[in-house]
């Protein structure tokens, strides 16, 4: 687990995702380093969420490969699998699991033997508890841990999520717009917890909010219609022509976000 | 040769009933298991029809009847359709399970009500003296009339349904709301008079298939539920939203019960059209056309 | 002292739990040998509504083919009750079909313990490779349950069909004695209204730890979302199998037992209209919680024997009206009505404001 920072833990080669003759994705590279806070930017349609669904597993992509860790070929892998083996996922729409309570939600999400067998037999230890109680009181949901998830607001079931991911205890966590509906006050407090969590961990995050990233990005990626348009640190991509002519038409939305941030 | 007439005219049936489910299965998520009673309405309306021929009109006329039977089918299996949608369907949208339950529940009432007013026991049709007969092919093999009746029908139902979907306003605004409710909610549809129409239709049909089954044999109150799971296996096999898929899909589960039963056993044949079934899905677990969508669960 | 730490609603359970098991126990003071004999058949019911509870109620699966698995535990005891009847010689069915010899694969149901195994084993088997060809490909939802629909009727056609080696249309019938005991005789049903209870108890308590365990947990996760619960690391398919299989392994013990209280078995019992009426029971008495279950398939199946046994005609009606009406205004069942109630006369009560669920862990 502990290995030098500055190594390569996942390698995208020529990835091109083919969704029925639209090509999302076209020969993208990607690559990300461990220890990284990296944020994939560019305009609605560039293939970021994606990306995110072929690291993870969700798509498959037509051509291309996705290397994980000491060079682990996972593109043909299940999602289970590749969840197991160390990537984590966090979906744009809050997806938790409703009828558990958050405990529940956390118990199940937590890192731990996946099979049936040690399922059925599995008891609650002490060291596992205090885990989720950490947890819970990380993302301030400790007074409605008996609460069924459901009955949860947006940006509580936000929270769950992110909480759920980091139990996991992935190398590499994937997050699709983690701070969308959420308010200053927390969006500054996932700003710190991102940086918090990139000292043991590799985190990929897709984000629309740029003030958001030009406070916590060291470097950017920067797609448009499916292929690498710019990568490097933030004021290299804002200096970048190409880049601001891909924003250019989207300028107003840029501002919108930017106001809202 | 005979085997795969035989096979055509299976298909053709059950394409005619598997066409309602489709469509009401990809427009609103609901699976309606009292299908095989509008069948069966579609059925004993042709036999009312048959019989008031016989009571009130010259034995001239008699020959004729089945051209009222066809569009009378239609029309009461219609309207039972609209009756179920507006009384039940509509509160079960987007709950498959729920509604396969309840709409079971609603059949079993209809196959009893069926009974007290015809009796138990299977009553027959008359079939009109001009489809008796058959053509003589090469070889020998009789093609009889009716069945190429029915295969005839149901090239006319495709057809019409066809235009319907596809040519017409109202097939349009159908298509919009199988592919996004919201949306087509949002233009000003009214999605739930199209849920309601398309509903009908899709019964409608299956009233006409029920018509058609007059020809082949005697009805009876549970007449439906022979075919309602083989209607559905096609459902499965074709995929949903497209009618390409249900075409196929009927033509594919007729030809091989046909074909499997005329090679093994009526009951082993049934087998391996199952075991065929499952293993077809492993290739495409969607089903032959399938919609495909970016969201994680639906 | 363990008591004393549990929240009241436990205790409240366990007494209920105790309560009903006393007076399972004590029903033969009570009740007549033919009201015995009923109710022994419906607590064999019961195991089978536990099991689809896990199934449906739990895991977010409809099967429609319970009744496959129930029947293949009913003939896997009706074949030993069979060939040890017949004192070494052929079943009757068998002779009328012009069978000279034993089919190979009725020759190990001679003996009791392979019988029982198999009766377990065989639906468990059987669920399992459907479930493997299925669950693995995503098939799920009506589709699935469209497939365990279409089981059942392909099954009951070959049961009919292979006429010589399953006694056809009149099942597996015409036995008498276990270890040379009657069947019919009072003393053996009570024996074997007592073992139906025991397994009952044994059904429920395996059913409870699994859905308290993780392992339900995850269950539950599954029904809420599937394609969630893979992006967390477990694989939803394997989880479904296991479900579905112990599952039908708890419809072939209910057969076997149902097999040894009515004394015959046949492709009938385990037609479409069986099977669907197995999950009425666990509609009515409220998917999602077990005792619901068994007090869904006790009294529906008491109520079906009081009225079908005058008006079969009406029965009929009931039923479907009461498939519309627990659909579209019980989805949880009496179990769920129940709970309502007693919430809402707790929020009238109390002052407690919070509505969510105590979790016994924290």
């Amino acid at each position: 687990m502990k290995e030098q920072t500055g190594s390569v833990i996942l390698r995208c080669d020529e990835v091109t995702v083919d969704f029925d003759g639209f090509k999302a994705v076209q020969g993208m590279n990607f690559s990300l380093t461990r220890g990284e806070l990296r944020f994939l930017i560019g305009p609605n349609g560039a293939g970021k969420t994606t990306m995110l669904d072929v690291i993870c597993g969700k798509v498959k992509p037509a051509e291309g490969k996705v290397l994980f860790g000491g060079g682990v070929d996972i593109t043909r892998k299940k999602e289970h699998q590749i969840a197991e083996l160390g990537i984590g996922r966090k979906f744009q729409t809050p997806s938790i699991f409703p009828s558990l309570t958050v405990f529940e939600n956390f118990e199940i999400a937590m890192k731990q033997n996946r099979g049936v067998f040690a399922a059925m037999r599995a008891k609650l230890r002490r060291e596992e508890r205090e885990r989720i109680a950490a947890q819970l009181a990380l993302v301030g949901l400790e007074e409605k841990a008996a609460w069924r998830a459901g009955g949860l607001s947006h940006g509580e079931k936000q929270w769950l999520e992110i909480g759920m991911m980091l139990l996991q205890e992935p190398e590499i966590l994937l997050l699709d717009e983690p701070v969308a509906g959420m308010t200053d006050g927390e969006t500054e407090k996932t700003g710190e917890l991102l940086q918090q969590i990139r000292k043991t961990q590799s985190i990929v995050v897709v984000e629309h909010d740029m003030e958001f990233v030009r406070s916590f990005a060291s470097k950017v990626t920067v797609m448009h219609e499916g292929k690498l348009l710019k990568e490097g640190s933030m004021e290299d991509v804002q200096r970048d022509n190409r880049v601001t002519e891909v924003y250019l038409g989207k300028r107003r939305d840029a501002d919108a976000s930017r106001s809202t941030a | 040769m005979l085997q795969l007439f035989n096979g055509i005219s299976v298909s053709s049936i059950l394409l005619l009933i598997a066409l309602g489910l489709a469509i009401t299965f990809g427009l609103m998520k609901v699976i309606n298991m009292a299908h095989g009673e509008l069948i069966m309405i579609g059925a004993y309306t042709a036999y009312v029809v048959q019989n008031l021929f016989a009571a009130y009109l010259p034995d001239a006329a008699f020959g004729w009847y089945f051209a009222l039977a066809i569009p009378a089918s239609f029309a009461v299996a219609f309207a039972f359709g609209l009756v179920l949608e507006m009384g039940l369907i509509r509160f079960l949208y987007g709950r498959p399970l729920d509604s396969l339950l309840a709409t079971w529940g609603v059949g079993l009432v209809l196959q009893q009500i069926a009974r007290s007013l015809f009796g138990a026991p299977n009553v027959g049709v008359t079939s009109p003296e001009w489809l008796n007969g058959g053509i003589t092919a090469f070889g020998g093999a009789v093609f009889p009339y009716k069945r190429l009746f029915i295969i005839g029908l149901v090239l006319v139902c495709l057809f019409v349904m066809y235009l319907y979907i596809y040519r017409s306003h109202s097939g349009r605004r159908m298509r919009a709301v199988m592919q996004n409710r919201e949306m087509a909610a949002c233009l000003g549809i009214s999605t739930r008079s199209v849920d309601a129409v398309t509903f009908a239709i899709g019964s409608g049909i299956a009233g006409i298939a029920g018509c058609a089954l007059t020809l082949i044999g005697p009805i009876g109150p549970s007449i439906g539920t022979y075919y309602i799971v083989d209607a559905f296996m096609v459902v499965v096999l074709g995929g949903v939203g497209k009618l390409v898929g249900t075409v196929f899909g009927a033509l594919g589960i007729g030809l091989s019960n046909t074909l499997f039963e005329y090679w093994t056993t009526a009951s082993l044949g049934k087998v391996l059209v199952f075991l065929c079934i499952v293993a077809f899905l492993q290739w495409k677990p969607m089903g032959l056309v399938a919609m495909r969508s970016r969201s994680l669960d639906n | 002292m363990l008591l004393r730490t549990m929240p009241p609603q436990r205790i409240w359970l366990l007494a209920g739990y105790a309560a009903a098991a006393a007076a399972l126990f004590c029903a033969p003071l009570v009740l007549s040998d033919f009201r015995l004999n009923l109710l022994a058949k419906f607590l064999a019911y019961a195991i089978v509504a536990l099991g689809l509870d896990l199934i449906w109620g739990y895991t977010g699966i409809l099967s429609l083919g319970h009744g496959v698995f129930f029947g293949l535990g009913g003939y896997a005891m009706a074949m030993y009750l069979k060939l040890n009847a017949g004192g070494g010689r052929l079943p009757d069915f068998m002779d009328w079909s012009g069978l000279t010899a034993l089919p190979w694969f009725w020759k190990p149901f001679g003996s009791l313990t392979f019988a029982v195994l198999a009766g377990i084993l065989l639906p468990m088997l059987l669920a399992l490779v459907l479930g493997y060809f299925t669950f693995r490909n995503r098939i799920r939802g009506v589709y699935f349950t469209i497939l365990t629909q279409a089981l059942v009727i392909i099954t009951v056609t070959l049961f009919i069909g292979q006429q010589a080696y399953t006694g056809g249309t009149n099942g597996v019938t015409g036995y008498g004695k276990l270890f040379g005991y009657s069947l019919a005789s009072p003393d053996t049903k009570r024996f074997l209204y007592w073992v139906t209870v025991v397994l009952l108890f044994g059904a429920f308590s395996l059913c409870r730890y699994l859905v308290k365990s993780r392992f339900g947990k995850v269950l539950r996760a599954i029904r809420d979302g599937e394609n969630r619960v893979r992006f967390i690391g477990y694989n939803p398919a394997v989880y479904q199998k296991v479900a579905f299989s112990i599952s039908a392994g708890l419809a072939g013990l209910a057969g076997m037992l149902f097999v040894l209280h009515v004394g015959i078995i046949s492709p009938s019992m385990m037609g479409i209209v069986p099977s669907i009426e197995m999950v009425l029971w666990v509609a009515i008495g409220g998917r999602g919680t077990l005792g619901g279950a068994v007090l869904g398939a006790i009294l529906l199946n008491s109520a079906k024997s009081a009225f079908s046994e005058s008006y079969p005609d009406i029965w009929i009606l009931f039923m479907g009206a009461l498939f519309v009406v627990v659909v579209v205004f019980l989805p949880k069942g009496a179990a769920g009505l129940f709970s309502q109630l007693k919430r809402v006369g707790r929020r009238k009560a109390a002052d407690e404001g919070a509505n969510g669920v105590r979790h016994p862990a924290v």
